[in-house]
């Protein structure tokens, strides 16, 4: 959710021209590890927190970490666009990438490749990445990933990489989609019906790779960092949520608290 | 008493050049203890295995199921590109140092040094993106290979990295040799390739072999561009094709992320004092080489 934390900065420089707020990268483990050093204001995380994570928080800082729910999120499944391919299954999925997975070849699951070229390739994040996880727990069930998958720093690089590698596969935030790579529909078992990965498909559930977009702080928010939040769950900063490619929270009214509730896609 | 000032003056220079002199190495062995002592709390970890640390290529640090710290395979990674790199490199780089110490015309060769001293200022970063975006495309359209970013893409890049360095050293060494051999060579009657190959090799041959094992370490500890253009994959290579990892590349990515004192951390401390040991020991085995050489 980098491009996001990116565009809400730029756009926040105008709104408030006395706050600077600095966006650094890396995947949610990196976003968390310096929360729990208490060196960041706001964590931005693709996945929820662990709890072994917030009682390091609160022993290292003395602070409970704060969850905030900012913008949901699909995770796309890219081929490169050579490949004839356009939908995939779950079950596919968990045996192209778990450890020891029956799926290495394209031929295995009915494609020829246009170069002839026959291996999967497996594109992968590092392991800090919240969009890893996310995968590994939801698609995998848990389980390990293979290894000897090639392993981005960024969604950015996944995307990149399969566009220049006829064998590919990979998976990243929608927002990361590109012209150069092609989007698969995504079921949960073959024979199933096929969902593609757009807003409509997060809000309705029936895409099976969807998750949400979150911002903990340590404990509750300076001022000037809970005005900010404020601003990215408003309309506008949820605008810019749209405008990235990801799927918006619906604020449905404010609880006691003043908090806005979100509808929710989970 | 002007006299007596002047030997305090010395002695404080002098003690200013000694404390210069050795605070390299008082920086390298504190690097070295900071290391170790981060890797320490190792041996109490019931968790970790040195045996599987060094022999095992599973390398599974946030497994949410078994986690396991192998780094066989990232060791087969750095030793594979670093080794392909010098294979490309040493020729390539012996090869230019010749032209321009022996070969070439004195402007071509003023041209020639700057050159060689630009491609030694440009920063590894700058590398890993050209093997990004422009090697690792080339090798995909004119190979069959399966990707573009591995083992020869990422030594591609060392070959281009250390090149400069293996340049400029074996230059100076050849400049070493006495005129005098020169002379004799051609005196003989021998060709300027017969006196380059047969005279000017073997009597510069220590200053070459140091020219190319410090490419070497140039070459192993290389991180940025190696971590953009080997693929970052776990993997044993059995092919140039394949996409591998370095054991630099690894500590790069994974620092940032491992939580400060856990086992993984600790592992990735533990991997710094291997590549440690690793490069200790390329560089004593040089120094047995050259001091043989220069006995017999």
């Amino acid at each position: 959710m980098l491009i996001l934390a990116q565009a809400w900065s730029e756009a926040y420089a105008v709104v408030d021209r006395n706050v600077a707020v600095e966006v650094s990268g890396g995947g949610s483990g990196q976003g968390i590890a310096a929360l729990i050093k208490g060196t960041i204001d706001i964590a931005n995380c693709s996945r929820n927190l662990r709890p072994e994570e917030a009682a390091a928080a609160l022993a290292s800082t003395g602070k409970e970490p704060k969850e905030f729910v900012v913008g949901h999120d699909a995770l796309a499944v890219f081929v490169h666009h050579e490949n004839p391919l356009e939908e995939i299954s779950m079950e596919q999925l968990a045996e192209i990438y778990r450890r020891d997975g029956t799926l290495t070849r394209w031929s295995q699951i009915g494609v020829g490749l246009p170069s002839g070229r026959n291996k999967i390739v497996r594109v992968n994040r590092q392991s800090s990445s919240g969009t890893y996880e996310f995968f590994r727990d939801h698609v995998l069930g848990g389980r390990d990933f293979h290894l000897a998958s090639l392993d981005m720093n960024g969604s950015k690089e996944v995307v990149e990489l399969i566009a220049s590698t006829p064998g590919a596969i990979g998976y990243s935030g929608m927002a990361f989609a590109t012209p150069d790579v092609k989007v698969l529909r995504v079921s949960i078992a073959p024979g199933q019906p096929a969902q593609a990965p757009t807003a409509a498909g997060v809000v309705s559930k029936r895409y099976p790779i969807s998750r949400s977009l979150l911002i903990y702080t340590l404990g509750e928010p300076r001022a000037p960092v809970r005005k900010y939040i404020d601003w990215i769950r408003s309309p506008e900063g949820q605008r810019i949520v749209a405008d990235t490619g990801y799927v918006p929270i619906r604020c449905e009214g404010k609880d006691a608290a003043g908090e806005c509730v979100d509808a929710g896609t989970e | 008493m002007r006299r007596r000032w002047h030997r305090v003056n010395e002695a404080l220079i002098e003690a200013l050049i000694r404390l210069c002199g050795i605070s390299a190495t008082i920086f390298v062995l504190s690097i070295f203890l900071f290391v170790c002592k981060e890797a320490l709390p190792l041996w109490n970890d019931k968790g970790f295995h040195l045996r599987e640390f060094l022999f095992s290529d599973q390398w599974y640090p946030t497994s949410s199921v078994t986690r396991s710290y192998g780094v066989l395979a990232m060791v087969a990674g750095t030793f594979s590109v670093t080794l392909l790199a010098m294979l490309i490199a040493a020729p390539v780089g012996m090869g230019a140092a010749f032209y321009i110490s022996e070969f070439s015309t004195p402007r071509v060769r003023e041209i020639l040094k700057i050159l060689v001293e630009l491609l030694a200022a440009i920063p590894s970063v700058v590398w890993g993106f050209a093997g990004l975006t422009i090697t690792s495309r080339l090798i995909v359209r004119f190979t069959n290979a399966d990707v573009g970013v591995n083992l020869l893409n990422g030594a591609i890049l060392l070959a281009l990295m250390s090149v400069p360095i293996i340049v400029s050293l074996a230059e100076d060494a050849l400049k070493a040799v006495p005129d005098s051999f020169r002379e004799a060579a051609l005196a003989m009657g021998a060709t300027r390739w017969q006196m380059a190959w047969r005279v000017l090799l073997p009597a510069a041959r220590n200053g070459l072999t140091g020219a190319v094992l410090l490419g070497f370490g140039r070459a192993i500890g290389e991180t940025m561009a190696v971590l953009m253009a080997t693929g970052h994959a776990v993997n044993i290579p059995g092919s140039v094709f394949d996409p591998v990892r370095t054991l630099t590349a690894n500590i790069a990515a994974e620092l940032g992320e491992a939580p400060a004192k856990s086992t993984h951390y600790e592992v990735l401390f533990l991997i710094g004092v291997l590549l440690f040991v690793l490069t200790f020991t390329v560089n004593l085995a040089a120094g047995f080489v050259i001091r043989r050489e220069r006995r017999t």
